[in-house]
């Protein structure tokens, strides 16, 4: 027996909704492998990371916090992939995005400012991010740069930006010398919804997002440019649409998008600027996107499902004493089996008998 | 002519029932049956291939040849029948075990990888590992046997489609095969061409091998095959000896009525130039590109003109220049309608009037994951109202594809399908009558009836004819002869970029086209009598 890979006559609806799926069954497997030769209970192990932050309502506020992040970056990624462009920086554009936005909350820092500082602050992050991202797609449309390459590298760039700052001019003078601002104003930051929980606006704003995106990419003839360069660019130029300025574009929106989850994140949760903010917020919306099969409302399950993952995994960090780095692991299994499974939306698996003499059968 | 290649050669294997005696078939494939879902694509097919002898597996799109062909080569598992190969019974776990056996098979579509070289293209296909400089000897030497010209270490991307396909014959001769399947080959070749392949495949008969070979063009199965087997709809029709034939019976067997002949009537009058090129010179554009030199040319209103010329000539660069695909050095050198338009893009102009139809298909033309009803918002986007606002209006879309389907009669399973699920002829098809029914005022058309069936063809070049006669300026880009002859009031050849005057259809013969063709000068004193006789017209 051996397996063949054939080619399908049109894509297999049921497929794309199950690839997901089967993706996210076969991780599981391989978490339990994994948890078993670690010498772990495989069974604890998977309630404590997927069933028991389900049950506690602190920990499904959690999940929407880091889902917010996640679910915001990855519908901009999406854009960019879905027209076949790698905008791998989404992890700098948030950062960049983040420290544009503080720029005011640094400097009207105490000084009684109003309530134009928070709405100033999520443009001024949103534009940040667009610009830092502009800077690997201008590469790649004047000098054919590769945009995977550049982007990836300015996030270390930004990375050390932040560092500087924080650590540099706008360091906090009573901060006990931590590389940290002072606390942004109340004006300077994201209202929560509950009391009791981390939950807020900022996830309102995610979902709005996603409903944006769905109409953008589906309904508009923007959308349709992007859908049809990443499916087949000679048709696109063919059909007059410029590739050049859709890169553009899609950094620009990807970047913005990153960067507004930069500023919500740090005028939300975290309260004041600070090097580690993000957890690879940029890279695993890479994985969001793809799990969510680059559909904005796949995107926003995922973006929860992966949320899950890091929360299970701090408690699975404290309860069973198994390394964060595990979840990381996941994640990556998990991106793994869902580029895998995509390949049988258009493909479908076949068993051919084996049969190394075939042609010499009986007269 | 026609019977030049054929002639001489006797007939050692006819059929049994030309009552000679019985000699045993090289393939006998017996009650083959391959169903997908409710379509039954062949449907207990029987066909006996003997050895020495070629062999037409004629039939309209969709009926089922290339499933048939599929099955013989080990691609497609058939769900009843069975093959038999010199008298044994077989059952091919793949192309590879039909290799195995001495089948072999060119594709309409190449598999070639464009950035190596021809010997490195062979090597990959060739099931042994052999040290590559024997495998380039060996290639020279099949190359030169045969009277295919190649040079081995040239890059694929640097070829015509014609060398192309040559690199897939002796690929496929290199493993000495007795039964060679050839997918629709003179599709993309030149007459000068097809000739030189009918010689290499009358060769390859007289060495007792044997060719299957599939084509929708009914003269050259008369002029090369021995037998024809004719399929409709998944069923064998008949198994006859195609010189015995008339072309209109040959037809009527594949499309079970009688073709339509194009109906040459249309109304023109004098009519104004509505496609002007005025020394258009296009420089190579990277490695991959060609180059025009200063092509001039009026296309009127209500006339259509051809291009002839052999792949590779600057066919491609022409087409991208006149779509706005590539820009011209300045505005003045096309004018469409009289308005300068050289530098506009693909979308202006469009909005003058202008329509395109590429060669490719699959990628360029149409895309084939998205839906039918996409593909038209392709390049209906640019006028009508498919978008309003910036919003898709998907109402709009559907319509146009429905429109568009039932005007031109495109076959499909079911409202609105993706277009990699349409046959080529289907979907080329729907590529003219996207444009057509936009009511261009210049339509561009390159290989309209490219690998097409006679039904679609005819279809399409009816509906060309009827644009001009409703006063569009139309060019037809084509390899196809015929075609050409039958449809163009004008013909003109490209050569190494640079265009000949164009001259009456009428006086156009086969041979002095293809002298042009090939490069021959043109003779000065038609130039100017046909240009006037143009614009007199």
């Amino acid at each position: 027996m051996r397996l063949m890979l054939e080619p399908r006559a049109e894509r297999s609806a049921l497929i794309a909704v199950a690839a997901p799926l089967i993706a996210i069954a076969l991780s599981l497997v391989t978490a339990v492998i994994l948890f078993a030769v670690m010498g772990k209970n495989p069974i604890v192990a998977l309630d404590v990371y997927f069933v028991a932050p389900l049950t506690d309502p602190y920990s499904l506020g959690e999940i929407a916090v880091k889902a917010t992040p996640l679910v915001m970056v990855a519908v901009g990624l999406s854009l960019c992939y879905v027209a076949n462009i790698w905008n791998i920086g989404a992890e700098g554009q948030f950062l960049a995005g983040a420290v544009a936005g503080s720029w005011i909350a640094v400097s009207t820092n105490g000084s009684g400012a109003g309530h134009w500082v928070l709405p100033a602050m999520l443009l001024l992050g949103a534009l940040g991010g667009a610009l830092y991202a502009l800077i690997p797609a201008i590469c790649k449309v004047r000098f054919g740069a590769s945009e995977i390459l550049t982007s990836l590298m300015l996030v270390y760039v930004a990375n050390l930006g932040l560092d500087y700052l924080v650590r540099g001019p706008w360091r906090d003078p009573h901060g006990l010398n931590f590389p940290m601002t002072a606390d942004f104003d109340p004006v300077a930051t994201v209202p929560t919804l509950f009391d009791g929980s981390r939950v807020h606006a900022g996830s309102i704003a995610a979902l709005v997002v996603v409903m944006l995106a769905a109409v953008f990419l589906g309904r508009t003839i923007m959308g349709f440019e992007i859908r049809l360069v990443g499916a087949a660019p000679r048709a696109a130029r063919f059909s007059g649409f410029n590739a050049e300025r859709l890169v553009l574009f899609t950094f620009a929106i990807s970047g913005a998008l990153a960067g507004l989850a930069g500023i919500v994140e740090v005028a939300g949760p975290v309260g004041h600027l600070q090097p580690g903010i993000s957890p690879g917020y940029g890279f695993t919306a890479i994985i969001v996107a793809f799990l969510g099969r680059l559909n904005p409302v796949g995107i926003l399950i995922a973006g929860l499902f992966l949320a899950l993952t890091f929360i299970g995994g701090e408690g699975a960090q404290i309860a069973m004493k198994v390394p964060l780095d595990l979840t990381k692991v996941f994640q990556g299994i998990l991106l793994f089996y869902v580029l895998a499974c995509d390949s049988l939306i258009v493909h479908r698996i076949r068993f051919v008998g084996m049969t190394r003499k075939p042609a010499h059968a009986a007269p | 002519m026609a019977n030049r290649c054929i002639t001489g050669t006797p007939m050692p294997n006819t059929f049994p029932s030309a009552g000679s005696e019985p000699v045993a078939p090289l393939l006998r494939a017996a009650g083959i049956s391959k169903r997908y879902g409710n379509c039954i694509a062949n449907d207990a097919i029987h066909l006996d291939v003997y050895p020495g002898e070629i062999h037409a597996i004629l039939g309209e799109n969709g009926a089922g040849k290339s499933t048939l062909v599929k099955v013989i080569y080990g691609l497609i598992q058939p769900n009843a029948g069975e093959l038999r190969f010199m008298g044994r019974r077989i059952v091919l776990a793949g192309p590879a075990a039909a290799r195995a056996l001495g089948i072999a098979m060119v594709f309409q579509h190449f598999s070639l990888f464009e950035n190596l070289t021809v010997a490195e293209n062979v090597a990959l296909g060739l099931p042994l590992p052999e040290p590559f400089a024997a495998i380039c000897a060996r290639l020279a030497k099949t190359a030169l046997a045969y009277g295919l010209p190649l040079d081995p270490r040239r890059e694929v991307w640097r070829l015509s489609v014609g060398e192309r396909q040559r690199i897939e014959i002796v690929r496929a001769l290199m493993q000495n095969p007795k039964l060679l399947i050839l997918d629709e080959p003179t599709a993309v070749l030149t007459p000068q061409e097809a000739d030189q392949l009918f010689v290499v495949l009358n060769r390859l008969k007289n060495e007792g091998r044997s060719i299957l070979y599939i084509s929708h063009k009914l003269d050259e199965v008369q002029r090369l095959c021995d037998t024809a087997t004719v399929l409709r709809a998944g069923k064998k029709v008949a198994t006859c000896d195609p010189r015995r034939e008339t072309a209109a019976s040959l037809a009527r067997m594949m499309v079970g009525a009688d073709v339509d002949r194009v109906k040459a009537s249309r109304a023109r009058g004098a009519s104004v130039p509505r496609l002007v090129i005025d020394r258009l010179s296009l420089s190579a554009d990277g490695p991959h590109e060609g180059r025009l030199k200063e092509v001039s040319l009026k296309v009127c209103g209500g006339e259509i003109v051809g291009i002839a010329g052999v792949a590779g000539n600057g066919q491609d660069e022409l087409f991208a220049a006149l779509s706005g695909e590539r820009l011209a050095a300045n505005a003045e050198t096309i004018l469409i309608d009289g308005r300068a338009a050289g530098l506009f893009g693909v979308t202006e102009r469009r909005r003058l009037g202008a329509a395109f139809v590429p060669e490719e298909r699959l990628g360029r033309g149409a895309v084939p994951r998205m839906k039918l009803s996409e593909n038209a918002l392709l390049t209906g986007h640019v006028a009508s109202g498919m978008v309003k606002r910036g919003f898709i209006d998907k109402r709009e879309t559907l319509a146009a594809a429905d429109r568009i389907a039932a005007t031109f009669d495109v076959r499909k399973a079911k409202r609105d399908p993706e277009a990699a699920s349409l046959s080529g002829g289907n979907l080329q098809k729907f590529m003219v009558g996207r444009e057509i029914l936009r009511e261009p005022g210049f339509l561009v058309v390159s290989q309209p009836t490219w690998g097409v069936d006679a039904g679609a063809a005819a279809t399409i070049r009816q509906a060309l004819i009827d644009l001009a006669g409703r006063g569009t300026a139309v060019l037809v880009i084509s390899q196809d002869l015929d075609e050409l002859a039958e449809i163009s009031d004008r013909i003109a050849v490209i050569f190494d970029g640079n265009l000949s005057a164009p001259l009456a259809a009428s006086a156009a013969s086969r041979e002095i086209l293809g002298l042009l063709m090939g490069g021959a000068a043109i003779e000065p004193r038609a130039c100017p009598q046909e240009e006037k006789h143009a614009v007199d017209a």
